[in-house]
């Protein structure tokens, strides 16, 4: 089921949670809202659900106006952070409650509701928990159960808020590789609310980046990433380096004093350049390398980070390959030139 | 893992006595005193006492107003702390007040409220008057006044469990489907079940304990409005002692039996917690 979201206003007193966001999701996406916290994001999804009602604006499933529908009607799968697993209640009941309060005229017989929820114990693969009380299901079992309680009612629509928050990190990546297949087979229209980049970019079919209240971008992972649209997006998508330049020509001039950036028909601005994206050298490479003095050197990883001083004073983050960094032997302490491959963002200050 | 014990052994000791002496001092004592008071004479005298026409009437009006003022107290109980603890709104702090003050006002004062609202020169006393209704002096007096002191005690216990359960779990239930009902019925009831027990316990026990307010509104009518603690009052203002200890004993005996209920209750709720 699609999924549009127009003009949606919510005030909480005097903050702005969210000022006239508009989305539409596809059917069959998995999309998700990613926002540092206060960002509006769970506030987004919580009105599409229905926990929370807009100010302003609609909401339209399938084009039909969700608002005069109540949470119960939706038709809505929500995962909540916490999970909110029935805590009274053993697993097979947890899974079951959905079916089980339906009116008596839809709802299915104990028979096929035990079929149904021994049929989603098998999908999340914790067929044998069955009996078990929420307490004694570590962190990553009980998301998975929340997940299969949210699926009984057979949703159009799934929400995860926040999905893995509260998960170490080995299980995080674990389950957000089960959820992308899990996706793939299902098909279901999802949402999840995240505040982890590496989650969003590795996870869904597109992105919606949020700020404030308001969408920042929505593509891709690929164009978010390299194709940022603010610079708010550049700096929430990972790190990245802030210069101050001008592009002459077609050509970079960086590391240049004001005055001279100023001279001719350049524009000057702010260029943003991630860390992979830095070359690094012992000889300068062109007139636009910056002289910088190698002040850490961290190689355990995939790659190795360096942590530079330019003689500017500007602090610089690299990223190398082991390979080159094998070959270029490089010490701390160590003066070396620093020269941008490519840009992955230009911000112009005209 | 067991705690280590750090302490000195004879400070250990001093506080195991100090405790000990004071409550065999004010507790253990005068309850051994009332029982011992009311079998002075032997059962027979003392089963004869508690049969006494008055006194069994006292017993009905006890158990009539605890029976009434319980069920009103839970209901109203669950709907505040439901209020207070899931919803935001203006004058929250004004109810929570408000539902403290039977408990920081004198119970004559509580009494004396009901007076001044419906005695003959009371508030709405004309007017009761002219349409031939009485309150004042009668058990519904008593029922009213025993309402109000025991109007706190099943909120209290259920605000702080409500509030640390938070709002998750009823908004998944409503998102698997559930309607407001079978919210409150299978989700928010289980969850609140033992803070909600401890509340009627107390509400109980206070409803058939109470004496100050109570004692203003019933204006003293034997056999008609007098509830157990005045009927105690009475028959010792009357040197009654024997009879006067009996009717104490049968309200200490349910003061204990009510100790006993939360004790097995908390021992039932822990075992559960655990396993």
């Amino acid at each position: 089921m699609s999924i549009e979201v127009k003009g949606i206003v919510k005030n909480f007193g005097e903050f702005r949670a969210l000022d006239h966001v508009n989305l539409h999701v596809n059917t069959g996406e998995l999309i998700a809202l990613l926002g540092p916290s206060g960002s509006g994001k769970t506030t987004l999804l919580r009105i599409i659900a229905g926990l929370e009602v807009a100010d302003q604006g609609e909401i339209l499933f399938h084009g039909q106006d969700a608002r005069q529908k109540d949470v119960k009607d939706r038709g809505v799968g929500f995962v909540f952070q916490h999970y909110a697993l029935f805590r009274h209640m053993t697993v097979f009941d947890n899974i079951a409650f959905g079916l089980r309060v339906k009116p008596k005229a839809t709802r299915p017989s104990e028979e096929k509701i035990k079929a149904k929820v021994k049929e989603l114990l098998g999908l999340i693969q914790l067929d044998w928990v069955a009996d078990r009380f929420p307490s004694q299901l570590s962190g990553g079992q009980r998301q998975r159960i929340a997940l299969a309680r949210a699926l009984a009612i057979e949703p159009k629509v799934l929400l995860l808020d926040e999905p893995f928050g509260s998960l170490d990190a080995q299980v995080r990546k674990e389950l957000r590789q089960w959820l992308r297949r899990f996706h793939d087979e299902l098909h279901i229209t999802s949402l999840f609310v995240t505040h982890d980049q590496e989650e969003a970019l590795e996870v869904a079919d597109r992105v919606v980046v949020m700020n404030k209240g308001k969408i920042e971008q929505v593509g891709t992972p690929e164009e978010v990433y390299h194709k940022p649209a603010s610079t708010f997006v550049i700096n929430f998508l990972g790190n990245v380096n802030l210069f101050h330049g001008r592009m002459e020509n077609g050509k970079l001039l960086l590391g240049k004093k004001d005055e001279e950036n100023q001279k001719g028909n350049a524009k000057t601005g702010q260029l943003y350049i991630r860390p992979h994206q830095l070359d690094i050298s012992r000889k300068a490479q062109d007139d636009s390398a910056i002289k910088a003095n190698i002040r850490y050197i961290n190689p355990a990883g995939s790659v190795v980070k360096i942590d530079l001083l330019a003689d500017s004073g500007q602090s610089i983050a690299a990223e190398i390959s082991q390979g080159e960094y094998a070959q270029l032997k490089l010490n701390k302490g160590e003066y070396v030139f620093v020269r941008p491959k490519n840009i992955t963002y230009y911000d112009y200050d005209i | 893992m067991r705690a280590r014990r750090t302490e000195n052994k004879f400070i250990r000791f001093g506080l195991i006595s100090i405790a000990l002496v004071y409550l065999g001092l004010f507790i253990v004592m005068p309850l051994t005193v009332i029982f011992s008071g009311a079998l002075k004479k032997g059962i027979a005298v003392y089963l004869h006492s508690l049969g006494d026409p008055n006194t069994i009437a006292a017993i009905k009006l006890t158990f009539l107003a605890a029976a009434i003022a319980v069920p009103l107290n839970v209901v109203f109980g669950i709907a505040a702390s439901w209020a207070i603890a899931k919803f935001d709104f203006h004058g929250k702090n004004v109810l929570l007040t408000l539902i403290d003050l039977p408990l920081s006002v004198s119970p004559v004062v509580s009494g004396l409220i009901y007076v001044l609202l419906f005695g003959l020169q009371g508030l709405l006393g004309p007017w009761l008057a002219d349409h031939n209704i009485k309150i004042i002096f009668t058990p519904i007096a008593i029922i009213l006044a025993t309402i109000f002191v025991t109007f706190p005690m099943v909120a209290r216990e259920l605000i702080p469990v409500m509030k640390s359960l938070g709002n998750e779990e009823e908004e998944a239930a409503m998102t698997l489907g559930a309607s407001g009902f079978k919210t409150f019925l299978y989700v928010t009831l289980p969850n609140i079940k033992w803070g909600l027990l401890y509340g009627v316990i107390l509400c109980n026990a206070r409803a058939m304990g109470e004496f100050g307010a109570v004692s203003v509104v019933s204006g003293h009518i034997r056999g008609l409005t007098n509830t157990l603690p005045l009927q105690i009052e009475i028959l010792y203002n009357e040197y009654n002692f024997t009879a006067a200890f009996a009717a104490a004993s049968l309200l200490a005996f349910l003061a204990l039996i009510t100790l006993c209920v939360k004790t097995i209750l908390e021992q039932v709720h822990l075992n559960e917690h655990r396993s």
